[in-house]
């Protein structure tokens, strides 16, 4: 998203900054290809879009506001378990569903920013790691709400817009999270473009020099990080919506490292990182999802080493530096 | 007579006084650099294996694995800081963590793919079988010897920071690196030799914890989260928190298998929380 | 030496009392300083005389033991810094401290939208609110950045870079301006386009500013504050301090600095 310099403006350069590059509008053509090319894996396909909502979630606090959370899931997880409960105890319908879902898992988020904002590094990095640890170990305990490790039985959805079953191809399940992830996305574009964005990002460059220009910081970490939490309790519900269920994965550990491995790979603070990740990632973890988890883990540690010596901003990191610099000759 | 909780305390110090090996070498490093190695497991892991080697396949005596379990940790320990993390420390908090949660996948595999993934045996030596009686309860002779070498450990360690010239820079240097700089002294090469020095300890308390919990692949992540509760609890760069975390997180949760099953890891984990939240760097830290 | 003239022009800021030490490290000892409107004072002393310290405790970074702060009458001394800086208190730093991946517009643009309180806002976008982007480029223009505002900071030549840490504290519209060594590690060549910047700052500025180059200090300052070991030594006319024997073997006996 460059403009050239010279005959711009300064507004239009800022103006230039949200426009849709084409590369853009490809990329959300392509979502569509699944339909006629992959038709039997539909449902992979929506799991790959509500796991790509989930990393915009963590974009939006990690990518920008510069947020290390090691416990994210928790959101997701009190998302999908929320959605579960809703419909086990009588009302199945999707797109209110999602929204009760939703305002639950930002409700929970908004409590937690108090803390969060105040607290920098390795202290943060710990507090989000032992909340979701709290989160998980909470869903574990409570059988009689959550099911426990047997999970959450009952489940079981009405038609989306009373129209459209969720049937067993993924049709239906992946139109509804496609769609819900784009609808999101539109909405993330915007907030990054915002001067909330720019207010986070300033945040991530230089946070001592934030308050000496009159910017109160934790308010800006509060909202965003409301935001984020909203949006992962909104991918979570999509998860128990789609496949009718809920288990602890949803509010793991595991889930939580998964989200961050993909938003690195795919780059962070870049909007499309965390997309270009969870596609990668869901994909391979298919396609070899007959070897044993201990090899799995031996390449993705691989990664991030490789992510973290060699191409610090990800794969979308990687190809901007190597487009800067090929347009630069 | 003592009554049975006696025996839990007892168990309870045992395994904090072998948590605090596990962690004091990643508290002195964190509180120096502010370098987050999520891999210090992994080196404790190492010092099992290590360890296990020795004695099942070389039938070496189990005692005398020990300093090889330190070294072995201790020297990989160089070679990692030397080609990776020294290019790390001005990384940032997310690069660290990245890195080094990769290594520790990395080390997890080679461990299952060596080893297996099941629980490795080890004999104990006939010295430290059994226990001792001590005002009617049955101390065990393994777990004394680990508090005693706890003991050691830390005896060793106060004493080297207090008294020798080496621990006077590390002082210095945890206190106030730029000041440290300035007077002299080299903080990467302290940092360089406080990082083996605290991985060897950790290779240590992982061959020790081999007795008590068993070692599996999977001992670089279960025990990387009680180790970096103590850290966080305790304080970075302070012995002295972190004794007292081990202590009470030991306590803690044996106390909380015997009497109260149903919570689980659950205190604990509050327990960090709340700590770190009134006290963020630790009840020990400063800052 | 004699204190500032007392006349009737009211205070900008002024601090009574203030004092700060690190365990038994004094680093700020009962210092007691009045900058009526539109000084041009400057502070100088020897390193480590607590110069810096003065502005943090003075902006709010630092907590003091003891003392106060008053901005135009008002007690600010429990203040946090960005509150100080929304009633018109601002600092350049010694060492860049500057959002190294912003351009200079977007940087400057986000210190606008801070003072106008938009900050928050997360529906519309940067590019629409023309009022703010065209303040913020004019702020740049007049320091000679205009042509330079699409940059990456961190890709500036370091004599820009500091223009760009005395725009970011003007865009917050101060009545008072604290200048830590503005010029320090900017290049000869370079410093020129610094030193007419600071010239050309509006008459209404109050304007306190560290500087070890006594001849940029005799060139701007009115009055003179000099500061040894967190205490204030003397203070003074241009004349009266070059002329005082107690400065010259405390601090103008060495080699000025950059």
């Amino acid at each position: 998203m460059r403009a050239s310099a010279a005959t711009m403006t300064p507004q239009g350069y800022l103006q230039a900054q949200s426009r849709w590059h084409p590369l853009e509008i490809a990329f959300w053509l392509a979502t569509l290809l699944p339909f006629v090319l992959f038709p039997d894996y539909l449902s992979l396909a929506s799991q790959i879009a509500i796991t790509a909502l989930f990393a915009l979630s963590l974009d939006i606090i990690l990518g920008y506001a510069g947020i290390v959370s090691l416990g994210h899931a928790a959101f997701f997880g009190i998302g999908a378990y929320s959605a579960g409960l809703l419909s086990k105890y009588g009302w199945g319908e999707p797109l209110t569903g999602l929204v009760v879902a939703t305002a639950i898992a930002g409700l929970v988020g908004f409590a937690v920013s108090f803390v969060i904002a105040r607290f920098r590094h390795f202290t943060l990095i710990m507090i989000t790691l032992g909340l979701g640890l709290l989160a998980f170990e909470a869903a574990n305990r409570a059988h009689w709400l959550t099911g426990g490790s047997d999970g959450l039985q009952g489940v079981s959805m009405w038609p989306v817009l009373g129209l459209f079953k969720f049937d067993l191809y993924g049709y239906t399940a992946y139109t509804y999270s496609l769609a819900v992830l784009f609808v999101v996305f539109l909405g993330a574009r915007r907030l990054i473009n915002s001067p909330l964005g720019l207010a986070l990002r300033g945040i991530r460059e230089n946070w001592v020099r934030m308050p000496a220009i009159g910017a109160d910081s934790q308010a800006h970490i509060r909202k965003a990080y409301t935001i984020a939490a909203a949006m992962a309790g909104l991918a979570g519900a999509l998860l128990a919506q789609t496949t009718e269920s809920v288990s602890l994965e949803s509010i793991s550990f595991q889930r939580s490292a998964d989200v961050l491995v993909m938003l690195v790979l795919g780059g962070a603070g870049r909007l499309y990182g965390g997309l270009i990740g969870a596609i990668i990632f869901m994909v391979a973890r298919d396609q070899f999802s007959g070897i044993a988890p201990q090899y799995w883990y031996f390449w993705i540690g691989v990664l991030l080493v490789a992510v973290v010596m060699v191409l610090p901003n990800g794969i979308l990191g990687g190809l901007s530096h190597f487009y800067a610099r090929w347009r630069g000759k | 007579m003592l009554p049975p909780v006696f025996g839990v305390l007892f168990d309870g110090i045992a395994y904090g006084m072998l948590l605090f090996v596990l962690s004091v070498g990643l508290s002195v490093t964190l509180g120096l650099m502010n370098f987050v190695n999520l891999a210090h497991c992994a080196f404790a892991m190492l010092g099992g294996y290590v360890s296990i080697t020795l004695v099942n396949d070389f039938h070496w005596p189990f005692l005398a694995t020990l300093p090889l379990a330190f070294l072995a940790a201790a020297i990989v320990s160089v070679v990692l800081e030397r080609t990776l993390y020294r290019r790390l420390y001005r990384s940032s908090d997310l690069d660290q963590v990245l890195l080094t949660i990769g290594l520790a996948f990395i080390s997890v595999s080679i461990a299952a793919y060596i080893f297996g993934t099941t629980q490795q045996p080890v004999e104990t030596p006939a010295l430290l079988r059994g226990a001792v009686d001590f005002l009617g309860l049955g101390l065990g002779k393994y777990r004394l010897f680990l508090v005693g070498s706890a003991l050691v450990v830390t005896v060793l360690l106060v004493g080297g920071l207090e008294y020798t010239r080496f621990g006077a820079q590390v002082r210095a240097a945890v206190d106030n690196q730029r000041m440290a700089r300035g007077l002299g002294i080299d903080v990467d090469r302290t940092f360089a030799a406080t990082f083996a020095l605290g991985s060897g300890l950790a290779g240590l308390g992982g061959a020790l914890a081999i007795e008590i919990v068993g070692l599996d692949p999977n001992f670089a992540f279960t025990y990387l989260v009680y180790v970096l509760i103590i850290v966080s609890v305790g304080g970075l760069g302070s012995i002295a928190g972190s004794f007292a975390a081990a202590i009470l997180i030991g306590v803690s949760d044996v106390a909380g298998k015997y009497y109260a099953p149903e919570l689980g890891a659950f205190l604990i984990y509050l327990v960090m929380v709340v700590v770190l939240m009134w006290r963020p760097a630790g009840l020990f830290g400063r800052r | 030496m004699s204190p500032p003239a007392q006349s009737n022009t009211p205070i900008a800021l002024g601090t009574r009392g203030l004092s700060k030490a690190f365990g038994s490290l004094p680093v700020a000892r009962d210092i007691a300083i009045n900058l009526p409107v539109g000084a041009r004072y400057a502070l100088i002393g020897p390193n480590g005389a607590g110069k810096t310290t003065l502005i943090n405790l003075m902006t709010g970074m630092l907590t003091p033991n003891a003392g106060q702060i008053f901005l135009a009458g008002e007690d600010i001394t429990a203040l946090g810094p960005q509150e100080r800086v929304r009633r018109g208190l601002a600092r350049t730093f010694q060492i860049n401290t500057l959002f190294a991946g912003l351009n200079a517009l977007e940087a400057v643009t986000l210190a606008v939208t801070e003072r106008r309180g938009r900050a928050g806002r997360f529906w519309r976008g940067v590019g629409s609110d023309s009022e703010t982007i065209d303040e913020a480029y004019e702020i740049l223009r007049k320091l000679k950045l205009g042509d330079s505002c699409y940059q990456i900071t961190r890709e500036l030549p370091y004599g820009r870079q500091r223009l760009l840490e005395i725009a970011l504290a003007l865009a917050t519209r101060p009545k008072v301006l604290l200048l830590d060594e503005p010029a320090a590690g900017v290049p000869p060549e370079e410093s020129g386009e610094v030193f007419e910047a600071v010239a050309g700052l509006s008459d209404d500025l109050t304007l306190l500013f560290i500087e070890h180059d006594m001849h940029v200090v005799f060139r701007f300052a009115s009055h003179i504050i000099v500061l040894v070991g967190g205490a204030i030594f003397t203070e003074g006319t241009p004349a009266e301090i070059s002329a005082d024997p107690g400065v010259r073997e405390v601090y103008l006996g060495k080699r000025k600095h950059g």
